[in-house]
């Protein structure tokens, strides 16, 4: 490869990473200016148009504390959901012989192209008019409960383990949950840690179907109250900007953080096989 | 397996499988589908067809078969026929740009010797962080007076990008784009690898330079990726909300960047019109899976 196309690859790859984390670098310049600047010379810290008002501003508005909690009980509520029933799921495909596995594992594969925008209707009628499960966490945590993805990439990774070594403990006498929670959980935790990830952003930052499913502000998870101040109470604030900016760089802060500690498990091989079955 | 009950094990062995146990641990997985994916899929089908309006808890109402009446509404309504207009706008900028850039930008960073885990981070953040955040930056760059317009000085568009009727579903389409790349970048850079090394070797031997082997090796080496990811971008080009909800404030101006989604909640649950809102999900249902159809059909897999 020439010397040239060396440095033409160095600066595409530079432009992108520039234009990419160039929004996240302005969210956080803009959440602490005093007065919105948005000229250029906006874009550099400026001391004198420094201040942290902006955070006291946003929180008076929405409870930031309680829209965290509400935001990590709907994940929290996900991530159980997944880790339990998932893992039993992507178990028993990977590593026992029963009617109606091939159909299981169709209907996991089937259920990633299931259009959400057909559903939200039907899912509101059901489980907010009939269940009566509105305002509650329970309605907003059904829909996203076993998160299909990750017990796709959990068979993949079960499969992967040596069928012979479940033979052996089973003639040992040991039963399938003690297999699976001595022998196959403990192998594949990567997998695991992939599995989370994923299965984390989804509820974390999920709008449209917990802002239909909760009214009462007291339940909303952080992404709703965020986007109701946004749309309705922006306008009536001294700087909506630093504050709008404030309150997006605390949702945003807990998922790029765990992305960037665990950024080592978030690779292609493990989420491609996923999406790929 | 005890051995007094030796036919009794065999026959339930034939009907369940070696391992009944694996349908009691799929039992709750299998449950979730059913009542809250496959059911409710049937349910909106079965509402578009039916004059169904929101009654009292508890309360027994009528609702009578209606034919195509809610597909009529929906279709001689000019807002939702603009909506659709709207999404095939977005599809047209974002799912192009989306297959090349990703492509471009794996095809790069598989190569990148230094900073690898870094430029990766920084492709991946903006598709792990909500939507709802980068929004509000977007809101702040894209404003009348905002960074991007004093970039562009005399250049700036009047009126701005996000209340002009023009720019606004192009300007959420390249929002998109830069939200997304990254889960798209992540689906190449793992379709890469599956491209045979001896390929570029072979190619380099035969005189291509690196242009000729990305086209003549890379491209066609990819082309299930590049199927999935046309899927995937024009399956949440389809199911676009949030955007237009806050970035344009509610599908603005006048309408030039309302979505079906948008169209379909504001019809749904703001107008108490949820069988109409039905009608409108199954068209649009109807018409990603030509499109998915049409795309497979000519990138697809051609033996």
């Amino acid at each position: 490869m020439s010397r040239f196309q060396v440095i033409l690859r160095g600066i595409v790859l530079a432009l992108g990473a520039l234009l990419f984390l160039f929004p996240f670098y302005y969210m956080v310049i803009g959440s602490l200016q005093e007065q919105p600047d948005p000229t250029v010379a906006g874009a550099f810290p400026n001391p004198a148009n420094l201040t942290g008002q902006n955070y006291v501003d946003i929180n008076e508005r929405i409870n930031l504390f309680q829209g965290l909690l509400n935001s990590g009980i709907f994940t929290g509520g996900v991530l159980l959901g997944t880790m339990v029933f998932g893992v039993l799921v992507g178990y028993a495909l990977a590593h026992l012989e029963w009617r109606g596995r091939g159909v299981t594992f169709a209907l996991a594969l089937l259920v990633q192209v299931v259009p959400f925008q057909l559903l939200i209707i039907p899912l509101y009628v059901l489980i907010a008019r009939d269940y009566g499960l509105s305002d509650n966490y329970v309605g907003m945590i059904l829909p996203y409960f076993i998160n299909s993805t990750a017990v796709i990439i959990f068979r993949q990774y079960f499969l992967q383990l040596p069928r012979e070594l479940f033979e052996a403990a089973r003639i040992d006498g040991a039963s399938e949950l003690q297999l699976l929670w001595r022998i196959a959980v403990p192998l594949v935790r990567p997998a695991l840690i992939t599995a989370v990830l994923l299965t984390f952003i989804g509820p974390w930052n999920e709008f449209l179907w917990p802002f239909l499913i909760t009214k009462d502000a007291a339940l909303q998870p952080l992404a709703v109250s965020l986007a109701n101040y946004i749309s309705n109470v922006a306008a009536s604030a001294a700087n909506p900007f630093g504050a709008t900016l404030a309150g997006a760089g605390v949702l945003a802060a807990p998922v790029v953080v765990l992305f960037i500690v665990f950024q080592r498990y978030f690779v292609s091989t493990n989420i491609g096989s996923g999406v790929k079955g | 397996m005890t051995t007094t009950t030796a036919g009794g094990a065999v026959r339930k062995r034939r009907i369940l499988g070696r391992h009944p146990l694996g349908l009691l641990f799929s039992a709750p997985y299998l449950v979730f589908v059913l009542v809250v994916l496959a059911y409710p899929l049937g349910y909106a089908v079965w509402i578009a067809f039916h004059d169904f309006f929101f009654a009292a808890p508890g309360a027994t109402v009528d609702r009578p078969f209606v034919g195509l009446d809610n597909f009529v509404t929906a279709l001689t309504d000019p807002a939702v026929l603009q909506s659709f207009r709207n999404v095939g706008v977005f599809l047209i900028i974002n799912v192009p740009l989306t297959v090349v850039l990703s492509l471009l930008l794996a095809t790069a960073l598989n190569r990148a010797v230094h900073f690898r885990t870094f430029l990766r981070v920084s492709f991946y953040v903006p598709y792990v962080t909500a939507s709802v955040a980068v929004v509000a930056v977007w809101l702040f760059l894209f404003n009348g007076d905002g960074l991007v317009n004093q970039i562009l000085g005399p250049l700036a568009p009047d009126p701005s990008w996000l209340i002009s009727e023009q720019w606004a579903m192009p300007t959420i389409a390249i929002f998109v784009t830069w939200k997304q790349l990254g889960f798209f970048i992540l689906l190449y850079l793992a379709a890469l690898q599956g491209v045979p090394k001896e390929l570029y070797e072979s190619a380099s031997t035969d005189g291509a330079g690196a242009v000729r082997s990305f086209f003549s090796v890379t491209v066609p080496g990819v082309r299930p990726a590049t199927v999935l990811v046309l899927l995937v971008s024009t399956v949440t080009g389809a199911n676009l909300f949030t955007e237009p909800y806050l970035l344009t404030g509610g599908g603005g101006p006048n309408g030039a960047s309302a979505s079906p989604v948008l169209i379909m909640y504001q019809r749904g649950l703001q107008q108490g019109q949820p069988d109409v809102a039905a009608a409108i999900g199954v068209v649009l249902v109807v018409l990603v899976l030509i499109i998915a159809f049409l795309q497979n059909r000519f990138v697809g897999e051609r033996d």
